[in-house]
């Protein structure tokens, strides 16, 4: 009796073979969906930079912006080396 | 009536393109439209063996598209199904024998004689790809629940939006409906939510498609294939008919059986 309540729960908590598949299915199609096309990463990168040399003046030739997978989810990691750090509140204030 | 030309592809080998190819081909021959099949698997031919015809091939895909022999003659009649025929593979050349623009050309050619044009596509996503797509207006997504082949029909169906083809229908092969009662297997609805796609049909896993492909008949001519009825409906869908879906796999009134309603009724409307 335990054995079958403990079926029925850890059923409705999740732990069919469907559930798993439908877990890592979700993850793996998101991580393979996760490419931009090679034009509409540069645009992303002229953007960004756009936006941050408003405050950072920064080396645009060594800068990468890259997607990359960790512990199952996936970000988007923008190494940016960084020249001087702006101090006037010029561009702040807009 | 406008003839189609439609791809048959799902990136994963295996889980039943062929199959599909010659049962949905053979179903709609069957109702009246006069259907031409085309193996674009150069260097692995199979859809003549499913179908029965590997004793009567003469020319092939590429004789034809060289110049080498007439389109019509090249082309083999089905024996028992009086509106197919089978443009079949070259089985010693291999996928770069043939070039997007003379698949273009030989799909035009082949829609001046036939209502229904199916492109049995190669696996994989390299040129044998691009060829069999590249004269398609429509496409079908042949995939099992299983996640290796979804997670590769997801990829066909962006590449193939990449390319134009816009809507791909979705045929959902090889359920097993004991295992989705027991929760062991996707079910068509975890498949839907994933895949952003119009349900066309879906097929049980069935000893029949075994059996009728051991004799060279296509599911669809044996009466008592359940594999073979819904390829029947599938057929039937593609001709513009409402058809239900059994409720073997989900009872009415789940989502994907509100949603495949919709599309047909869309589709018509």
């Amino acid at each position: 009796m335990m054995d079958f309540l403990q079926r029925l729960f850890g059923r409705l908590e999740g732990s069919s073979s469907r559930t798993t598949a439908k877990t890592r299915l979700r993850l793996v199609l998101v991580q393979d969906r996760a490419t931009l096309s090679p034009g509409l990463m540069e645009n992303l990168k002229e953007d960004l930079i756009a936006v941050i040399t408003k405050y950072i003046e920064i080396d645009e030739t060594n800068m990468k912006v890259e997607f990359s997978d960790t512990d199952g989810s996936v970000a988007i990691v923008a190494s940016i080396p960084v020249k001087e750090v702006k101090r006037t509140a010029g561009a702040l204030s807009k | 009536m406008s003839s189609t030309a439609i791809v048959v592809t799902s990136g994963k080998g295996g889980v039943g393109k062929t199959t599909a190819t010659a049962n949905i081909g053979a179903a709609l021959a069957m109702n009246g439209p006069k259907v031409a099949l085309v193996d674009a698997d150069i260097g692995l031919r199979n859809l003549d063996l499913v179908l029965g015809l590997e004793n009567r091939i003469i020319y092939d895909l590429v004789n034809v598209v060289e110049g080498r022999a007439e389109l019509r003659k090249a082309l083999i009649k089905h024996k028992h199904v009086e509106n197919l025929s089978l443009l079949p593979a070259a089985q010693t050349r291999d996928k770069n024998a043939v070039s997007p623009e003379q698949m273009r050309k030989l799909v035009s050619d082949l829609k001046k004689d036939f209502d229904f044009i199916l492109l049995d596509c190669p696996a994989g996503i390299e040129q044998g790809f691009k060829n069999a797509i590249a004269g398609a207006d429509k496409a079908i997504v042949v995939t099992t629940p299983e996640m290796s082949a979804v997670r590769d029909a997801d990829r066909i169906i962006g590449m193939l939006m990449a390319e134009g083809i816009d809507s791909p229908m979705l045929v959902v092969n090889r359920i097993r409906p004991d295992m989705i009662k027991r929760h062991d297997m996707l079910t068509v609805d975890d498949l839907l939510e994933h895949l952003k796609v119009d349900l066309l049909g879906v097929v049980p896993d069935d000893e029949s498609i075994i059996v009728s492909t051991n004799k060279g008949l296509p599911a669809v001519m044996d009466s008592k294939s359940k594999a073979g009825k819904e390829f029947k409906k599938i057929a039937a869908r593609l001709m513009g008919e409402d058809v239900a879906e059994a409720a073997a796999t989900a009872e009415p009134g789940d989502e994907w059986f509100v949603r495949l309603i919709k599309w047909f009724r869309g589709e018509r409307g």
